[in-house]
């Protein structure tokens, strides 16, 4: 940054040629905002001052110097530290100059007392940033776990209580499952590198989805998983993860990349497999589903064949009505117009042994033998005389 | 990489059969189909389901970038 040329800009606006007071002030405090982002300063605290409207006024210093500053309540009622002179913190924080008393002073956003691990506080608070920069916690991110993984990868140690607990609970309730453990350290100087590693390997067995985690322990013990480069291969992970730090206070780093975060190991291979009983009665329903989807069907095909028999028949018995009908009207026209009928009025016909009608007197010499039909049957009959 | 049917796809199989076999305009052959096919795909997940035993391997990574699986008693 150049220097604060606060004299040169030409911005002077009265008539002797000199700035006003708000004007310099003015001016300086945009220099100084300009000139800074946020950053973060190690100090003692001197002058601490908690006033009534909850805002927090104090100095830091060092051997060499001093600086105003101010906490607002907003800000200082989610630092879970209650500030004394003497302390040392780092404060996250935005320089600027109050123009009110043209003092140079820092606006603290976010506070940290060096010590009880105030260090590791500090590196993790700056790689948070680093990851939210990057978007990598942005909550779009979070992928829905696989409702019924196959192939589940673990990261973890080959012989921590953490593998020990997973197994147990997807052996109770998804047996299913291969587990792919990724043996790694999480804990001591080699631990931030091999789970690196070993989640770069996991995503390439094939699995469903990545358990990374560990059992509980000392803040010191799960530093590995506040690491900034573990964080960032647990978001490199192709498929959904699950991170399971053992604690219950504190989130690590992992926890926030990774798409759920489990309390523990077992609650994240609770989270990571379903429940069989709950998928047996799924299962049941769908098989009565089927069931009664192939029944209905059937149902449905039995009520039209017996809709199209029913009008098979109703269509048949019309026919045969009809055709009765018929028959009747032939019959009795086929009455009407018998010979017998005739008969019936007291005709008679004669008919030779060949049933051939005889119907003229030359037909009937003396003595000849025929048959005369009457209207109820036959008798037989011979010419006693010849021709009248 | 797993040579064994996954419970998912079978399940999801399933349901779209279920789904089919609710529709309205289909014919009694091809429910029959569907029907066994369902039949089928029950049997195969309730299999899966009810497989107890657990594999748990450990994966060792080899030079070359490749692994190897490895059984492991846990």
């Amino acid at each position: 940054m150049g220097g604060l040329d606060l004299f040169s800009g030409g911005a002077a606006a009265s008539a002797d040629g000199a700035w006003s007071v708000a004007q310099v002030t003015a001016h300086a405090r945009k220099l100084v905002e300009a000139a800074f982002v946020r950053l973060w300063v190690r100090g003692e605290v001197t002058g601490f001052k908690a006033y009534r409207s909850g805002h927090w006024y104090f100095s830091l210093r060092d051997r060499q110097a001093q600086v105003r500053c101010v906490m607002w309540r907003t800000d200082n009622q989610a630092a879970r530290t209650q500030l004394e002179d003497g302390m040392e913190v780092f404060v996250e924080a935005r320089p600027t100059v109050w123009e009110e008393r043209g003092e140079f002073r820092l606006t603290v956003k976010q506070l940290i007392p060096t010590d009880t691990g105030g260090l590791w506080q500090l590196q993790l608070e700056k790689a948070k940033a680093a990851l939210q920069r990057d978007g990598l916690l942005d909550p779009a991110r979070k992928r829905p776990l696989p409702q019924y993984p196959a192939r589940i990868a673990v990261v973890t140690s080959p012989d921590g209580a953490a593998l020990r607990d997973i197994a147990s609970v997807v052996a109770r309730r998804w047996p299913a499952v291969e587990i792919l453990v990724v043996p790694v350290r999480v804990q001591g100087e080699t631990a931030e590198a091999e789970l690196c590693a070993g989640l770069k390997l996991a995503d390439q067995v094939a699995a469903d989805l990545v358990i990374v985690g560990r059992g509980g322990g000392s803040r010191e013990d799960l530093w590995a998983f506040n690491s900034e480069r573990v964080a960032r291969a647990v978001a490199a992970v192709s498929v959904p993860t699950i991170s399971a730090v053992g604690h219950e206070t504190d989130v690590s780093l992992t926890d926030l990349v990774a798409d759920v975060r489990a309390a523990t190991p077992s609650a994240a291979a609770e989270a990571a497999v379903p429940d069989r009983d709950a998928v047996r009665d799924r299962l049941n329903a769908l098989a009565r589903t089927l069931a009664g989807g192939l029944l209905g069907r059937v149902e449905l095909a039995t009520q039209r064949l017996d809709r199209t028999g029913d009008r098979l028949q109703a269509t048949i018995a019309a026919r045969i009505d009809h055709s009765r009908g018929r028959l009747d009207a032939l019959h009795a026209t086929l009455h009407a117009l018998s010979p017998l009928r005739v008969l019936e009025r007291g005709f008679a016909v004669a008919r030779d042994a060949d049933g051939r009608v005889l119907k003229h007197v030359a037909q009937f010499p003396g003595g000849t033998e025929f048959r005369l039909t009457v209207s109820d049957g036959d008798v037989r009959a011979r010419v006693t005389d010849g021709a009248a | 990489m797993t040579d064994r049917p996954s419970f998912r796809e079978e399940l999801e199989q399933l349901e779209a059969v279920v789904r089919q076999l609710e529709s309205d305009d289909l014919d009694l052959d091809r429910a029959l189909d569907l029907f066994e096919e369902g039949v089928r795909r029950l049997k195969v997940a309730r299999t899966l389901l009810t497989e107890s035993e657990q594999k748990v391997k450990k994966v060792i990574a080899e030079a070359g970038g490749t692994y190897r699986e490895e059984d492991l008693d846990v």
